[in-house]
């Protein structure tokens, strides 16, 4: 009883911010511009869209708050909340590296910095990925980028690869998620550089450019470099956001819904074990900033399995597979995915089988 | 969603997040050593938000005609209001019994069993109890008066336990510390009220039907209702 005395102290509250930010933020830059684009009548703009929405759902609170009173719904929001919060502050401080390297960083330097032979340029770029601290859903830009500016594909891929999973946030991310394990962290680095370095000489080898279409247009022109910066933070935090939270949806329902007796069958058989994870990590497409803590949760697994969940998740999901088709083209995708999944969980066994 | 409508998620994230880090409600969802950080990026995303509006109103000024320069963003950053609601309105508990015995016992063995006072009643928390039961067969509790704190849950044959949910990171990670009562257990028992129990220590132990994690018991001489304590998860294994 005290519990809901309380929230409906805080109810006031919220509805003063939710109701007055939209229409503050909505209607300010429409004064100004007068002689403003056409905009179609009756059309359901975005600001109009979103204040509706939350006014509906300060409006039905009492109505939701019951539905979400049964113990599985409760718990299911207690650890959706969770996993967004918990990831949400290094998801910022990855994006705002991410765009202050993409927009005070010239492109050029990393083509200057890399070797002009492509095999020494995946190694080196694998390891490149290493000081970009960002998730997979800043690398997959960037590495765009490289190609536009004449870096080897083989390298960029490497790298697009490497990035999300080798940087220091990442690994930090781990030894803090993993504190009885710190064999984990480096499980984790030398397994992704491995599938990073393997997955850029096969490329070499075997792809060709046709299979590749490169992205068309560039980003921040005619931007102040400011502007350039926030708007790359702003955009990077939507982006990633968004998937943060279906990331944290499907952790959730797997968590207070799925029996743990599914989860001890598959951890029983070490085979099974390490496929089940490697496919929910590319099920529940998790921020590569956050997945450690959701490895760190799945005890009934092997450390192997873990490692495989942390090597496939950041490599390749179902949001990465998206963006990749939508940067490079969706006849890459197709071939990179599968290929990629194949040599990730590969490495997490043979890494697991030395390192764990 | 158009930029405006991106300011102002940005903005209510922030200040969610803010609000979560200013106050206590940040401890049902995860560990305490994380507010500054979430502070600090409640600031960023307010920031963020009020330079988003600031470039789009320049923006807006200068560019005479729409020329369709703006993409709008995927619909999936609409999902961002989820949280913000979920966080907002809901503000869901920490977690309780539901998970609790859905989930196995996560006792670990302690590394030291660090001397505890001579006289009086000891005032452990459960987690050290368990361990102490467990792993040093009660040497240290022998004879002594001991006072645990957690909640009560019961599983599905009545059997009544009071839990603490240990922590590493969030509530995602977060698994129970379960000890049995017996003896001179309160009539009633209602799931996820806190107890403050007394008791003394009895060898009897019995095995978590979940996991088969051992599981100990604690002699009940008198348990009081206390109000659930500031930070309701056991963070000892983070140091």
């Amino acid at each position: 009883m005290g519990r809901e005395g309380e929230k409906q102290a805080e109810v006031p509250e919220t509805v003063a911010i939710t109701k007055e930010a939209p229409h503050a933020e909505g209607a300010s830059p429409k004064t100004p511009r007068p002689a403003a684009p056409p905009e179609q009548p009756g059309r359901l703009t975005s600001p109009l869209a979103l204040t509706l929405l939350l006014l509906l759902l300060v409006l039905l609170q009492s109505p939701i708050r019951r539905a979400l009173s049964a113990p599985v719904m409760q718990s299911w929001t207690t650890v959706f909340v969770a996993v967004v919060i918990q990831a949400l502050p290094f998801l910022v401080l990855g994006v705002l590296l991410s765009a202050a390297i993409a927009v005070y960083v010239p492109p050029s330097f990393f083509a200057r910095a890399l070797p002009s032979r492509p095999a020494l340029a995946v190694p080196v770029a694998g390891l490149a990925g290493a000081v970009l601290p960002g998730c997979e859903c800043a690398s997959v830009p960037v590495a765009g980028a490289l190609v536009r500016r004449g870096v080897t594909p083989a390298a960029a891929l490497a790298f697009l690869l490497s990035a999300p999973a080798v940087n220091p946030i990442v690994l930090t991310a781990t030894a803090v998620a993993f504190p009885r394990d710190p064999e984990m962290v480096v499980a984790r680095f030398v397994a992704s550089l491995l599938v990073a370095c393997a997955m850029g000489w096969l490329w070499q080898r075997v792809g060709r450019t046709d299979w590749m279409r490169p992205p068309a247009h560039a980003h921040h022109e005619g931007q102040s470099k400011g502007a350039a910066f926030w708007d790359a933070v702003r955009h990077d935090v939507m982006h990633a956001g968004g998937f943060l939270v279906v990331g944290a949806m499907a952790a959730a329902t797997l968590k207070a819904v799925a029996p743990e007796s599914w989860l001890r069958t598959a951890a029983d058989n070490p085979v099974v074990a390490v496929l089940a994870l490697a496919v929910l990590a590319v099920v529940l497409s998790i921020c590569s900033e956050a997945d450690a803590f959701v490895a760190a949760s799945l005890t009934q697994f092997s450390l192997t399995a873990r490692l495989a969940f942390l090597v496939v998740g950041p490599m390749i999901d179902l949001k990465l597979f998206a963006m990749q088709a939508g940067t490079f083209g969706r006849g890459f995708a197709l071939r990179f995915a599968p290929m990629t999944f194949v040599l990730a969980v590969a490495s997490a066994v043979l890494t697991g089988a030395v390192l764990l | 969603m158009n930029r405006q409508s991106q300011a102002a998620v940005l903005f209510l994230l922030g200040a969610a997040l803010l609000h979560a880090g200013t106050t206590d409600l940040y401890l049902r969802y995860v560990k305490s050593g994380l507010r500054p950080l979430l502070l600090a990026s409640g600031a960023i995303l307010i920031v963020t938000a009020l330079a988003t509006a600031l470039y789009e109103r320049r923006r807006a000024r200068q560019e005479q005609e729409g020329d369709g320069h703006t993409h709008p963003e995927p619909r999936i950053s609409w999902l961002l209001v989820l949280p913000l609601l979920a966080l907002i309105l809901v503000a869901p508990p920490a977690l309780g019994s539901y998970s609790a015995t859905r989930t196995g016992t996560a006792l670990q063995e302690p590394l030291a069993y660090p001397a505890l006072p001579a006289t009086g009643p000891l005032r452990l928390s459960l987690v050290d109890y368990a361990g102490r039961a467990v792993y040093d067969h009660g040497r240290t509790l022998a004879g002594r008066e001991v006072q645990v704190t957690g909640f009560v849950a019961l599983d599905h044959g009545g059997t009544p336990y009071l839990i603490r949910m240990a922590l590493n990171c969030c509530a995602a990670d977060a698994q129970p510390v379960k000890v049995a009562l017996t003896g001179h257990i309160p009539p009633v028992l209602q799931p996820d009220t806190w107890l403050t129990v007394t008791g003394t220590y009895t060898p009897r132990r019995v095995a978590d039907p979940v996991n088969d994690g051992p599981i100990p018991f604690l002699e009940v001489t008198s348990a009081k209702p206390v109000p659930a304590p500031r930070d309701p998860y056991d963070e000892s294994w983070n140091n």
